[in-house]
């Protein structure tokens, strides 16, 4: 298999010579070296894991709800943890932790980027494989192996991660300030230098894939919007994870080997512990520094999805498309110069808030580009409702909720108040969860197809984003309010402050809301999962898409395309080009079989080709419609 | 085909599931309206709610029928088809009506939070910087209200008017570089409108130049797991040195009372600060991380343990002033913990009362010292000649704040 990677891209004559492989279940399967399956494996562990994080938040929503309510089924499921019936306030706050560690990394960054990454990358930029097809597969086992020690530390005794999935020490630091940790901390430490590892192998592999294995005439100008977000996202991934390692290996130092870089001057009760001359601080900035790419890394790709998805439904080219292009460069350098966004008031000296301030509200300005771009592809389109594209209309909508709210944190002094609250729960659900998860959702449901060589049904489809919609509005809209009043957020009851109590009908509100979208979810995993099997049989192009990966045979093989890998002559975008008679033109159409729809600037200066062009002009068009 | 299996078991089973729940339930009132005639005897149907195994069927039944419902359409589209009819339902006509009417719902919806839980926030700021930060707040409210609402509305309204009818074809429309100008600059613009009050603002609130003759008022929070300790100055403004090394069962906070401004450093059950007088927060932390917040007056720092945090502030409302805002007697000012610290996170809180300088100063000369006969012996300090707390001046003499206080100050404060 080794001789995919090694293969030269554009002069095989035909691929069938990896047919004699003998794939054994192990192979084919377990561990898969195919950038397919590979995907595959990333999507249904995503998904596994979602579901838990999706039920950890349901438990935790129903404490807030009904804080004095004894649940005896809950004692069932989670022993002392929940005894009596009722959540145990570290237990509150270990569910948060995992819940937040889950959904960010697990679920929308390996989740997300493992999927479409491996999936479209070499199928769009039209690759018979990855780079390294071999550091493909150890990046999904060591993310698995990350998901299995994550998910242990709820089988020891002390139990997992509870400092928030930020992990502040001194906090989490202490064995003796939190139960949650002793070991369950260890563990949480293990899994994320697993996942880290697994991100680079993965990263690297896509930044290799996409510069050096386009096929012929695919320069990085023709590459559809996905793959730009992809590449971009892994390099944003590579330069900023390593920094969280380093921050982890110092944590662990602190926490096993009694070094001093984020502990100084504590007193557990009476007991002054001996660390001196280190900053929880120092954590704070080595986390953020990947903590605020890590929120791009999660939500450029949902972009770039949906940006695919909304030009193929609307029959549109995307509006802008090198503006697209240059607001995620602009958002991926920007991103690294904001993380200060977080740490306002963390004691941080105020000068360095009034700069982090300014480049914060710098990087809304590319995001607005994005929007206002998705709003001119819709305009004067004949728009398609296919699943997907509801839930690409979806995060748009949630995109600028939760962006505008961002305005307001990223401004230093209205964050003085927002800080910690509500408010920000509410902000980053809706412009990084529930966006970046209706990014994803829309990717599934679009390229199902393409994974599976079968459809979903389209209207469990309807039923699930609608249902799913409105219940995500349900729960975060009214959260806002909640930060306003200033209730901060990973509060385990609101019974002990006179001022909260008027917001625990809201409580049982939004808690219905959840409980009501996470059964939504039913319908897209028994849509998922029933269809995978017994769905109605794909037809290789179901949306009538430009992109190379719609050229492959819809029964899936090694090396994607059976004989030559295709050439791309034109841009992705060409819908509903005026002067031809389908509303698509692919990519791998040559201007030649299109000369009733060239257009001038489709030559980019070749004057050859304008000459044929106007040759051809002057014989079949009557002057009086001529272009130019 | 063994889709259809399938569904038609199910269906099956769903019949058996609705005609036992409408027997019963049928059951249910004919015997409740028997009983009605006899006695009054409703049925208990509370534990029934309460069991998991309730939910589940139910949820289940749900299922049950929104698989029908799918069945049924899926034979009424084959129907339509085999009769070479056009198609039953468009869907992208569902879907376009359903973004509309999600969007008239939903802007109902956006002015209902406003009015309703708008009135449930936090009652006007009680402090000279808080009112800068409403100020700009609803400057930024106002932008981004009109920006969310427009562009929500040209979202749906493109999703519900450009629906395919299959009459039309796609207007081709890759680029425009005037409007992408446009909507680079304009976000650009009211960004840097914003960037400069907020700039501005935080300056203000950080940089404060100190008055000599209004010298602030300095009181020290001192956060651990799950309280806070205030400790007021004394009568000589300053409050004294301490040093967690020294810190053990008797003495708390670990005060080191060889300083002499320790000595009339007093104790306080909660905050008590005179309105229109600057108050000078000094934020320390004993074990891990929390959040010093104080939201009515719109202040929020961390407490770091091996530093000193620093934020002053002058209250302009009262406690009895604001009762009678807020329309509320029993209205309260606090401070709470906002950084997540463990399990009793969520009950760290003290009171806070906002009084006139009168009110302030008979107060304070009620409050014990910190230190204690115990202490005295431990510091070998005498017993007996205590100076009395009693005879506190206002706390605001000129004193210089002792280096304890100043090592911290800001580089660029003025």
């Amino acid at each position: 298999m080794s001789t995919i990677s090694l293969h030269d891209t554009h002069n095989h004559d035909s691929h069938d010579d990896h047919g004699h492989h003998k794939e054994t279940f192990l192979t084919k399967y377990v561990f898969s070296q195919d950038h397919k399956m590979i995907a595959k494996q990333f999507l249904i562990t995503g998904i596994i894991m979602a579901v838990i994080a999706m039920g950890l938040s349901i438990l935790f929503r129903l404490q807030l709800a009904w804080p004095d309510t004894n649940f005896p089924i809950l004692e069932t499921f989670l022993g002392t943890w929940a005894e009596g019936g009722r959540i145990k306030p570290d237990f509150y706050l270990a569910l948060v932790t995992i819940h937040g560690t889950i959904m960010v990394f697990f679920v929308l960054t390996a989740g997300l980027s493992g999927t479409f990454s491996n999936l479209l990358i070499p199928l769009q930029i039209g690759a018979r494989d990855m780079a390294s097809p071999f550091l493909n597969m150890l990046s999904y086992w060591f993310f698995f192996g990350a998901c299995v020690i994550m998910m242990s530390s709820f089988f020891i005794q002390t139990g997992p991660a509870s400092a928030g999935w930020t992990v502040y020490p001194p906090l989490s630091a202490l064995p003796t300030a939190i139960k949650g940790s002793a070991l369950g901390m260890t563990l949480w430490l293990i899994s994320m230098i697993m996942f880290v590892a697994s991100s680079l192998m993965g990263g690297i592999n896509y930044v290799s894939t996409v510069l050096n294995m386009r096929t012929k005439g695919m320069d990085l100008w023709k590459m559809p919007l996905t793959i730009w977000a992809f590449f971009l996202t892994a390099i944003l991934g590579i330069l900023s994870f390593p920094v969280l390692v380093a921050g982890v290996v110092l944590l662990i130092f602190d926490r096993s080997f009694g070094t001093s870089f984020y502990l100084s001057d504590i007193v557990m009760g009476t007991q002054v512990l001996p660390n001196e001359g280190g900053s929880p601080i120092l954590w704070q900035h080595l986390f953020w520094f990947l903590g605020h790419p890590e929120v791009y890394i999660v939500i450029m790709p949902a972009l770039g999805i949906s940006s695919e998805v909304i030009s193929v439904n609307s029959r549109k080219p995307i509006f802008g498309y090198h503006a697209m292009i240059y607001s995620l460069i602009g958002i991926t350098v920007l991103s690294f110069i904001v993380w200060g966004h977080h740490m306002f008031v963390t004691g941080m000296n105020p000068l360095l808030g009034g700069v982090f301030m300014i480049t914060t509200l710098i990087i809304a300005v590319p995001s607005a580009v994005k929007t206002f771009n998705y709003l001119a592809t819709l305009w004067r389109g004949n728009i398609k409702f296919t699943p997907a594209m509801l839930f690409a209309i979806g995060l748009v909508s949630f995109f600028i909720s939760g962006g505008l709210t961002g305005i307001f944190l990223g401004n230093a002094s209205l964050d003085i108040n927002l800080h910690d609250t509500y408010f920000v729960v509410a902000h980053f659900h809706l412009v990084m969860g529930s966006a970046a998860i209706f990014g994803m959702l829309a990717g599934v449901y679009h390229w199902y197809p393409k994974m599976f060589g079968r459809m979903m049904n389209s209207k469990l489809g309807y039923l699930h984003f609608w249902l799913t919609f409105i219940s995500a509005y349900l729960v975060f809209f009214p959260l806002h309010f909640l930060g306003l009043d200033g209730v901060p957020r990973r509060y385990y009851a609101f019974t002990e402050f006179e001022f909260m109590q008027k917001w625990l009908t809201v409580n049982v509100f939004v808690t219905w809301a959840a409980i009501i979208g996470a059964l939504a979810q039913v319908a897209f995993l028994w849509n998922f999962f029933y269809n995978i099997f017994k769905g109605k049989k794909a037809p290789q192009n179901p949306w009538e898409a430009n992109t190379l990966e719609w050229t492959t045979p819809v029964e899936h093989l090694h090396g994607n395309w059976p004989g030559e890998i295709p050439t791309v002559y034109r841009w992705p975008y060409d819908y509903s080009k005026p002067g031809s008679e389908a509303d698509f033109i692919p990519q791998t159409v040559p201007f030649s079989q299109t000369m009733s729809s060239n257009m001038p600037h489709d030559f980019e200066g070749n004057t050859e080709s304008e000459r044929i062009q106007r040759e051809w002009e002057a014989k079949n068009v009557p002057a009086t419609e001529k272009l130019d | 085909m063994s889709l259809r299996k399938f569904i038609s078991n199910k269906t099956i089973a769903a019949l058996a599931v609705i005609l036992t729940a409408f027997a019963s339930n049928s059951a249910f009132a004919q015997a409740a309206g028997a009983a009605a005639e006899t006695v009054a005897k409703p049925v208990d149907m509370g534990p029934v709610y309460k069991t998991v195994i309730f939910y589940t069927m139910a949820f289940l039944l749900l299922c049950l029928f929104i698989a029908i419902i799918g069945k049924a359409l899926k034979v009424y589209e084959l129907t339509r088809e085999a009769q070479d009819k056009p198609k039953g339902i468009n869907w992208n006509t569902v879907n376009g009506v359903l973004f509309a009417l999600f969007l008239i719902v939903g802007l109902y919806g956006v002015y209902w939070e406003y009015t309703v839980h708008g009135k449930m926030i936090l009652p006007e700021a009680a402090s000279e910087h808080g009112k800068k930060i409403d100020q700009m707040f609803n400057i930024t409210l106002i932008i981004t209200t009109i920006v969310f609402i427009a562009t929500h509305i040209i979202l749906f309204a493109f999703a519900y008017f450009y629906k395919n009818t299959g009459k039309r074809k796609a207007y081709y429309y890759p680029h425009n570089n005037a409007l992408e100008r446009i909507w680079t600059i304009v976000p650009a613009l009211v960004l840097t409108v914003l960037v400069l009050m907020g700039f501005l603002t935080w300056r203000s609130i950080f940089y404060k130049i100190e008055d000599p003759n209004n010298k602030p008022l300095s009181i020290e929070i001192t956060s651990s797991q799950f309280s806070w300790a205030i400790r007021y100055p004394g009568a000589d403004g300053i409050v004294g040195v301490k040093n967690y090394k020294l810190i053990n069962g008797v003495n708390q906070l670990g005060i080191d009372f060889k300083d002499k401004n320790t000595l009339d450093d007093q104790t306080a059950d909660e905050m008590v600060i005179p309105v229109n007088k600057p108050v000078r927060l000094i934020l320390t932390s004993k074990d891990v991380l929390h959040s010093f917040y104080m939201p009515h007056f719109r202040i929020q720092l961390n407490t770091v343990p091996g530093m000193t945090s620093y934020f002053e502030f002058t209250p302009t409302i009262t406690t009895e002033e604001m009762k009678a805002k807020t329309n509320d007697p029993k209205f309260a000012y606090l401070f709470l913990c906002a950084k997540i610290c463990g399990e009793g996170h969520y009950k760290m809180q003290k009171e806070v009362r906002v009084v006139s300088q009168a009110e302030y100063e008979a107060w304070v000369k009620k409050q014990g010292t910190y230190l204690t006969d115990d202490l005295r012996k431990e510091f070998n300090l005498p017993v007996t000649a205590a100076p009395a707390p009693a005879a506190a001046k206002p706390a605001d003499s000129v004193a210089k704040d002792t280096s304890a206080v100043k090592t911290n100050q800001l580089a660029l404060k003025k």
